[in-house]
C-alpha cells in the first residue's frame, strides 16, 4: 500500500514538474527574448580594453539570477547520466540563467546611464540541495564595467 | 571610490599602486527560505530569495573591499573579480578582490 502511494506521489510530482516546468520555461524564454530586443542598444563587449578614449565615468555593473531545476528535469537527468552524453534539460536551464543574468546587468547599466559594458565575465555557481532528492539550483553572475559617456 | 573591472581608466593615469584588496562574507540560507526553495524545486524556475541573498552578500563583500581600499588611501579599485565557493552544505562564501590604486 505504501509502495503504491509512493509511486502515485512520484508520478504526480513528475507530471506537475513537467507541465509547470515547461510552462515556466517557455514563458521565461518569451520574456528573455522580448527584453533582449528592448535592451539591444546596450552593447556588451568581452574585450578588456574600452574603445572609447574619453569616457569619464566607470561603473561596475552586475546581474545575477538563481534558477532551480524542476522535478521532471531532475528525474530525466538522473536516468540520462547513466548513459552519459548531452543533458538537454540542463542546457536550457543554464542558458536561461546566463541570458537572464546578462539582461539584468544591461538593465543596471542602463539605469546608471551606461550604454557600453566592457570586460564582461561570467561566473557560475551551483547551489547544492540538502540531499539527493531535494534538487539543486544554479547561480549565474555576469559583471562588467559600464562606461558612462560625459554629457 | 571608483570600482571597475577594467585594467585601465581611459584618460586617467595610475600614479600609485597599492596592491591587492579584498572583501568577503560567508552567508547561510535560513530554514524558511530553504523550505520555500525546496517547494519551488518541484516546478522549477527562479529562486528569488536566493538571488536576493547572494546579491546582498556580494554587495557586502564589495563594500568591505572598498573599506579596505579606503583605509590604505586608494581612490580606485581596478580589475575587480568576484568568486563564489561553497564552504559547507547551505553556506557560501562570496569574495570580491581587486587592485587598489591611486589615480591622478
Amino acid at each position: 500500500m505504501l509502495d503504491l502511494l509512493n509511486i502515485i506521489l512520484f508520478c504526480c510530482l513528475a507530471t506537475v514538474g513537467y507541465v509547470a516546468g515547461r510552462f515556466a520555461e517557455q514563458r521565461h524564454y518569451r520574456f528573455i527574448r522580448s527584453r533582449e530586443r528592448e535592451l539591444a542598444d546596450v552593447l556588451v563587449f568581452a574585450s578588456r580594453f574600452p574603445v572609447l578614449p574619453h569616457a569619464d565615468k566607470q561603473v561596475l555593473v552586475a546581474g545575477s539570477v538563481v534558477i532551480s531545476e524542476d522535478y521532471f528535469k531532475r528525474m530525466v537527468s538522473g536516468l540520462q547520466s547513466l548513459f552519459g552524453g548531452r543533458l538537454k534539460s540542463y542546457e536550457s536551464l543554464v542558458d536561461r540563467a546566463r541570458r537572464e543574468a546578462v539582461l539584468r546587468m544591461k538593465e543596471e547599466a542602463r539605469a546608471q546611464g551606461a550604454r557600453m559594458i566592457f570586460n564582461v565575465k561570467f561566473q557560475t555557481f551551483s547551489i547544492p540541495g540538502k540531499n539527493r532528492n531535494s534538487g539543486g539550483a544554479v547561480e549565474v553572475l555576469a559583471y562588467g564595467t559600464g562606461l558612462v559617456r560625459p554629457a | 571610490m571608483m570600482v571597475s573591472n577594467l585594467e585601465i581608466v581611459p584618460g586617467r593615469r595610475v600614479v600609485k599602486h597599492l596592491g591587492l584588496v579584498q572583501g568577503s562574507t560567508v552567508r547561510a540560507k535560513n530554514v524558511g527560505k530553504d523550505l520555500l526553495a525546496s517547494l519551488k524545486n518541484i516546478v522549477g524556475g527562479e529562486l528569488k530569495s536566493y538571488t536576493e541573498l547572494l546579491h546582498e552578500a556580494r554587495k557586502e563583500a564589495t563594500e568591505r573591499m572598498m573599506e579596505q581600499a579606503q583605509a590604505i588611501g586608494a581612490n580606485a579599485i581596478l580589475n575587480v573579480r568576484f568568486s563564489t565557493s561553497s564552504i559547507t552544505q547551505g553556506a557560501a562564501e562570496l569574495l570580491a578582490y581587486g587592485t587598489a590604486v591611486v589615480l591622478e
